[in-house]
């Protein structure tokens, strides 16, 4: 493999593009997970649980806007193939995500008799948006082969993303709320610990069965042990959050947030295994990064910008988190306690 | 209907849905920032409650617009995909990038600092807190800048060729500085100016008529009447200068737009009518001679190239004729209606000084020109899109040879599905916005001498 800028451009472009997706799904997916639990609290309990999600998920949804961005920025030639084939989730997934981005706000500045309408659609827009990535991401793995075991196979991670969403948001829940709320966000992690164990180790199962590319990556002799971390790693990750979920205890000693580290966790790790699965292919089995790549001259235009915006983004957002950092509090977009208004109505 | 026209109806409703919010929220974050100043200024005086006041409210509907246009706007970066892959694999080295600058250096930007600018009031400084609602305010410009880039290139292309029929660069400078670029971005940016003051304008107007106003409702009137008044004539100036450039690179679009069938010297001015194309004439015109020769290129004698010089590749005629009309009309009214309301304003308080100088009829007038903006903005979108037709890229591109073979079914089905939602959150978004605005229950002004970082007050712990 020489080593130049047209090769060296499009693999740095798949990685901008993998990070992106990741940070995506593991900061979407947290508040994905919220609005996925939300039907099962009480009034003022969702009130918090949006609280404690208000900040971030605009800056949250940005990460999936960069990773099409990149798809679109650097690899052209794979954009329609992936995008129109996606056609569908694709449609699916986006009127998901305009339900619940703007329930946000509509909940709270509604009448209040319109409140729960606008609760059940959120619910509703991240089901929709949570069910459909996993129905994209199962259709990417088999190519966007639509044989019965191809649909059957992107169906099952449908059903079970959605899941895996929840875990993470209950994590969330876990560490950024108090009291009763917090308790019952350890029940539901109870609940959903196992159905993500169960579709994970499925889906790790499926995949090579499903291609046979990725049956020779993974089960030859020497990378079978150079992999093996990363299935260690996610039955240790997945260890600690049963075990802390198991124990109130430790929970209330302030170890609550041990429950969603170990789900990001696993979520690398599945990230890293997929990454080694599919490398160098941007759509598996037919279009490698350089084929998919835009000319060289318009990669080093993307790559100046990219090389100075995303060491502020990264700062501005770490930055942003730390702002919020705790507990969530009530939102309001004043200083303090709100006053009644003034009265100081004026007549024309 | 067939595939091509759907997806034209899809992207044309969602470009349409999505301008809707950043229309108003570019001008509005700056609006939002001069508050911000204007109520650190006051500090600790009597009038930093009222510009809070203004402040508060208006930030809880540039919140709202804000959520509508990030969700359209994740909307429509997926459907150059999904809709129209051809456009990216033949244009991507272009388009591609300037899309990527937009994400990187403004869209991470306003969503960021939103999240301070909203909720980060009681967790960190006056100072930072203005700081974000600066970067807010620039993000959302800079997110136009590169936009605009993109659409003008496409409207005037420049500064690349054309190899084995994809598009590569040659010069940036050229593709993102292009002939028509300056004069769409300062169009843009005066229409968001213009929308957003119409808005505030017209919905502190609403809060009189409905005796729900406080003080900052005051400020807030008086100041978007102010920036109407002098944001009109520079709009009419800047879309003089737009239309000249336009003849010079676009004279199809102008011969549309104008309904000049066949090429004259000193073209009469259509003031209305009914462009036949199966006839390729105008039934009913009313018309004014050489007027439009004296506009379009400042000459009264000038000739001006008609429809009959581009056979096959003009746009069709009726819609950019009318949304012409409906943008310059909505535009003339905006001059009357601003400058009659800062008229008052100025002979009034010369006058009394009174609090409230405008009467309730002229109260009534600003109500009704709330959504304005919306509809000139939209208007122009559609002589400028519409007028591109049937190229996607002038001259280089042809819309017809970008579109994603999907069969009809699925297109319109999730055309019908995009629709039925853009008509609910319309009719939701509006009524929300009436609601928040009239109901004090719903808007309580912020205490500034409250809780500042470091002390335990800020809501439930």
């Amino acid at each position: 493999m020489d080593i130049d800028w047209a090769t060296l451009l499009p693999l740095f472009f798949m990685g901008v593009m993998g990070l992106a997706l990741l940070v995506y799904v593991v900061l979407d997916g947290y508040d994905l997970g919220v609005g996925l639990l939300l039907p099962f609290a009480s009034d003022e309990q969702k009130d918090v649980m949006v609280s404690s999600i208000g900040p971030f998920w605009d800056a949250n949804e940005t990460w999936l806007v960069l990773g099409v961005g990149v798809l679109l920025m650097a690899f052209p030639q794979a954009q329609g193939l992936v995008l129109s084939s996606l056609y569908l989730p694709v449609a699916i997934m986006l009127l998901g995500l305009i339900l619940r981005g703007v329930s946000f706000d509509f909940r709270v500045k509604a009448r209040d008799h319109h409140k729960a309408l606008w609760n059940r659609l959120f619910a509703i827009g991240s089901l929709m948006a949570a069910a459909a990535q996993g129905w994209m991401l199962g259709s990417y793995l088999v190519g966007f082969d639509r044989d019965r075991w191809s649909l059957a196979f992107a169906a099952g991670i449908a059903l079970t993303l959605p899941t895996a969403y929840a875990m993470m948001g209950s994590g969330w829940l876990i560490m950024k709320t108090e009291g009763e709320l917090r308790a019952r966000a350890v029940g539901w992690a109870r609940k959903v610990l196992w159905p993500m164990g169960l579709a994970l180790v499925g889906i790790s199962l499926a995949t090579p069965v499903m291609s046979q590319t990725v049956f020779e990556r993974w089960f030859d002799m020497p990378q079978l042990i150079g992999l093996l971390p990363i299935p260690v790693a996610c039955a240790a990750a997945f260890y600690a959050a049963w075990h802390v979920i198991q124990r109130p205890n430790v929970v209330a000693a302030g170890y609550g947030w041990i429950v969603f580290a170990s789900t990001v966790l696993i979520f690398v790790m599945a990230f890293l295994g997929l990454a080694y699965s599919l490398y160098p292919y941007i759509v598996i089995d037919r279009l490698t990064v350089w084929q998919a790549a835009a000319s060289t001259d318009s990669l080093v235009f993307s790559f100046i910008g990219t090389a100075i915006t995303f060491p502020v983004i990264t700062a501005y957002t770490i930055y942003m988190y730390r702002v919020f950092w705790g507990p969530a509090r009530e939102l309001s977009y004043g200083a303090g306690e709100a006053a009644p208004p003034a009265a100081s109505v004026h007549r024309p | 209907m067939d595939t091509l026209l759907l997806s034209r109806i899809q992207f044309g409703a969602n470009i349409s849905f999505h301008i809707l919010f950043p229309a108003i929220n570019i001008a509005l974050a700056w609006f939002l920032v001069y508050f911000r100043v204007r109520g650190n200024a006051a500090h600790g005086r009597a009038g930093e409650q009222h510009w809070e006041e203004a402040y508060y409210l208006w930030t809880k509907v540039f919140a709202l617009s804000f959520a509508l246009g990030v969700v359209t706007g994740v909307t429509m970066s997926f459907q150059f995909g999904t809709n129209w892959p051809g456009y990216l694999e033949r244009a991507g080295n272009i388009a591609g990038p300037l899309l990527g600058y937009e994400i990187l250096s403004a869209f991470f930007l306003e969503a960021t600092f939103l999240g301070i600018m909203l909720f980060g009031r009681s967790r960190v400084s006056d100072r930072t807190h203005l700081f974000a609602s600066l970067m807010v305010a620039g993000g959302t410009t800079l997110s136009a800048f590169w936009i605009l880039s993109l659409n003008s290139w496409m409207q005037t292309p420049t500064g690349h060729s054309i190899v084995d029929g994809v598009v590569h660069v040659d010069s940036w400078w050229q593709v993102i500085f292009n002939p028509s670029f300056p004069y769409r971005l300062a169009h843009m940016l005066l229409a968001s100016t213009l929308t957003a003051s119409f808005l505030i304008a017209g919905l502190s107007a609403y809060q009189y008529l409905r005796r729900a106003a406080n003080a900052g409702s005051a400020l807030a009137l008086r100041t978007s009447i102010a920036v109407a008044a002098v944001a009109v004539p520079l709009q009419i100036l800047a879309g003089d200068l737009h239309g000249l450039n336009t003849l010079e690179h676009q004279p199809a679009k102008i011969a549309a737009l104008e309904g000049i069938w066949h090429t004259e010297k000193g073209a009469a001015l259509t003031l209305f009518g009914f462009p036949n194309e199966a006839e390729r004439r105008t039934e009913y015109a009313v018309m004014v001679p050489k007027l439009a020769s004296l506009i379009l290129a400042h000459d009264a004698d000038a000739e001006i190239k008609g429809l009959n010089e581009f056979p096959d590749a003009h746009p069709p005629v009726a819609p950019v004729f009318w949304s012409f009309r409906v943008m310059v009309g909505v535009g003339v009214l905006m001059l009357a209606v601003s400058w009659w309301m800062a008229l008052t304003y100025w002979r009034r308080r010369l006058d009394t000084g009174q609090p409230m100088p405008l009467s309730r009829w002229q109260l009534r007038v600003l109500t009704a020109m709330t959504f304005s903006g919306w509809v000139a903005t939209l208007a122009g979108w559609w002589v400028t899109e519409i007028g591109r037709q049937p190229f996607m890229v002038y001259g280089v591109l042809r819309t017809a040879d970008l579109v994603a073979p999907h069969p009809p079914g699925v297109v319109l089905s999730t055309l019908v599905g995009y629709l039925l939602l853009y008509a609910f959150l319309l009719v939701a978004y509006v009524a929300v916005l009436m609601y928040m605005t009239t109901h004090p229950a719903q808007q309580p002004p912020p205490t500034p001498q409250g809780a500042r970082p470091g002390t335990p007050i800020g809501g439930r712990a």
